[in-house]
């Protein structure tokens, strides 16, 4: 049972833990600022926070003891763009997008056999290595060198940015990322080369003859079941789909109306299961109705049950950012945040949910520790 | 020698104190703070060296005009204010 989450908000970051079965908040840091994300590393119990000044940029900090105090640590810096290198111009808007960090959005250990390697992928689309824990950082230039990156463009940003990094727990080499927008990405060298994949997503926001071009996806978020590896789930901005290859095929399901969201939750270990939390989409994005609920599907996406018990069913504009949402190792806690600061936890998987706060600043991120 | 005054906003998240150092440019007298606090460059350039977009720099009154290559002149008896821009707050 989880007894500790890390959650990245709008004004801060709080550490909620439960004692004598209550969820309190236990704990605030960089009260003040925004957080984006949040990083509790499983292999050396380094808390890692990426805090962001409005005027003086994003910086990276690490706690070695579970939050009780934070140090600076290297943040990723894009080089110096080389001379003569052309631009690349976003597509929708004919401008060139900086080489200059605007926001982490996503940040991940590697795997086992890499202590101390650290995944960081950015807004404006570049991702980042760590060999030693934070202290440096490296540009991955094959990823932001493939040509294909002049298609990318932002998603709800004005740049396109990394947000879903999932390294293969059977291989540390093998790398799925995801950008909005600009499609889903696979590398199975650790970032020496890497191919756009992505077959079968439909982006309904393009022309037609532009729909089912890979490179201008905009998958919100994409996850997969851990001891599954090869069963992945992604929430679209077009709708949620499934992929049984690890990544490379996607199969949209069609049985889930509305199947707008951010977020997408998969079971640790069970691959037919998987939670989402729908909006209407994409010009409202609240709760269908002014109810909050929750998707759950158990049979790999031929059905999905709502849940609402616990969740409020009147004038509820929720939203679930798409990194607002984890779920415990065991599958069976679950933790949500909203843009409207309240936060829930429910211990049976979903079927029922308890509100923790109404009052938080709109939350970011929320990570098990 | 040129003085250099940082927000007092930018003293509650790292090393930034009133400093008088030589440079006849913004940028040569920022590079000189800045190797006395590294940290502190991060805050005030972004990755490719210029201004950050909400970050303000003046010069005896005067906000810099050069804001990427950082080469507006500065007199010895200069006073440079390093500042909030509130278009980012």
């Amino acid at each position: 049972m989880a007894n500790e989450v890390l959650i990245g908000t709008r004004k801060g970051l709080f550490v909620i833990q439960r004692k004598l079965g209550l969820w309190r908040i236990e704990r605030t840091s960089f009260s003040g600022a925004p957080v984006s994300m949040v990083l509790s590393d499983p292999r050396d119990g380094r808390w890692y926070a990426a805090v962001e000044h409005g005027h003086y940029g994003t910086k990276l900090h690490v706690s070695e003891d579970c939050g009780a105090t934070w140090s600076e640590v290297a943040c990723p810096a894009y080089p110096p763009k080389p001379e003569g290198t052309p631009d690349v111009l976003c597509p929708m808007r004919r401008k060139p997008v900086p080489w200059s960090l605007e926001k982490i959005w996503s940040l991940e250990a590697g795997g086992s056999s890499e202590p101390g390697t650290l995944w960081c992928g950015t807004i404006p689309g570049g991702l980042f290595r760590s060999a030693d824990s934070g202290r440096t950082w490296e540009l991955n230039r094959p990823l932001w060198d493939m040509p294909e990156r002049g298609k990318w463009f932002g998603g709800g940003y004005d740049w396109p940015g990394i947000h879903s990094i999932l390294v293969d727990p059977l291989d540390s080499q093998h790398l799925l990322i995801s950008v909005s927008c600009g499609g889903v990405w696979e590398t199975l060298d650790g970032g020496g080369a890497w191919r756009l994949v992505g077959q079968g997503l439909v982006a309904d926001y393009m022309p037609p003859e532009l729909a089912g071009d890979p490179a201008v996806q905009d998958p919100h978020r994409v996850v997969h079941c851990r001891a599954v590896p090869s069963r992945a789930w992604l929430q679209h901005h077009s709708g949620i789909f499934r992929s049984d290859d690890g990544g490379v095929t996607w199969h949209r399901m069609t049985s889930v109306k509305p199947d707008f969201g951010f977020v997408v939750v998969a079971h640790p270990t069970d691959p037919e299961t998987a939670w989402f939390v729908p909006g209407i989409k994409d010009d409202e994005r609240i709760p269908k109705d002014g109810a909050m609920s929750v998707w759950r599907t158990r049979d790999g996406g031929a059905t999905f049950e709502s849940l609402r018990f616990g969740l409020p069913q009147e004038h509820a504009y929720h939203l679930v950012y798409r990194h607002a949402m984890d779920v415990s190792p065991d599958g069976n806690t679950l933790v949500m945040g909203s843009t409207t600061g309240s936060l829930w936890v429910s211990d049976d998987g979903g079927d029922s949910w308890e509100r923790i706060s109404a009052e938080l600043p709109p939350v970011y991120c929320v990570r098990m520790a | 020698m040129p003085t250099v005054h940082f927000t007092a906003n930018l003293s509650r998240l790292t090393s930034a104190p009133v400093a008088s150092v030589d440079g006849a440019t913004v940028g040569l007298v920022l590079e000189c703070v800045f190797s006395r606090h590294p940290q502190l460059r991060g805050y005030v350039l972004d990755d490719q060296g210029a201004v950050r977009r909400h970050v303000v720099v003046f010069v005896d009154g005067a906000a810099v005009q050069d804001r990427v290559g950082l080469s507006d002149a500065v007199r010895p008896d200069s006073e440079i204010y390093v500042m909030q821009a509130l278009s980012g707050g």
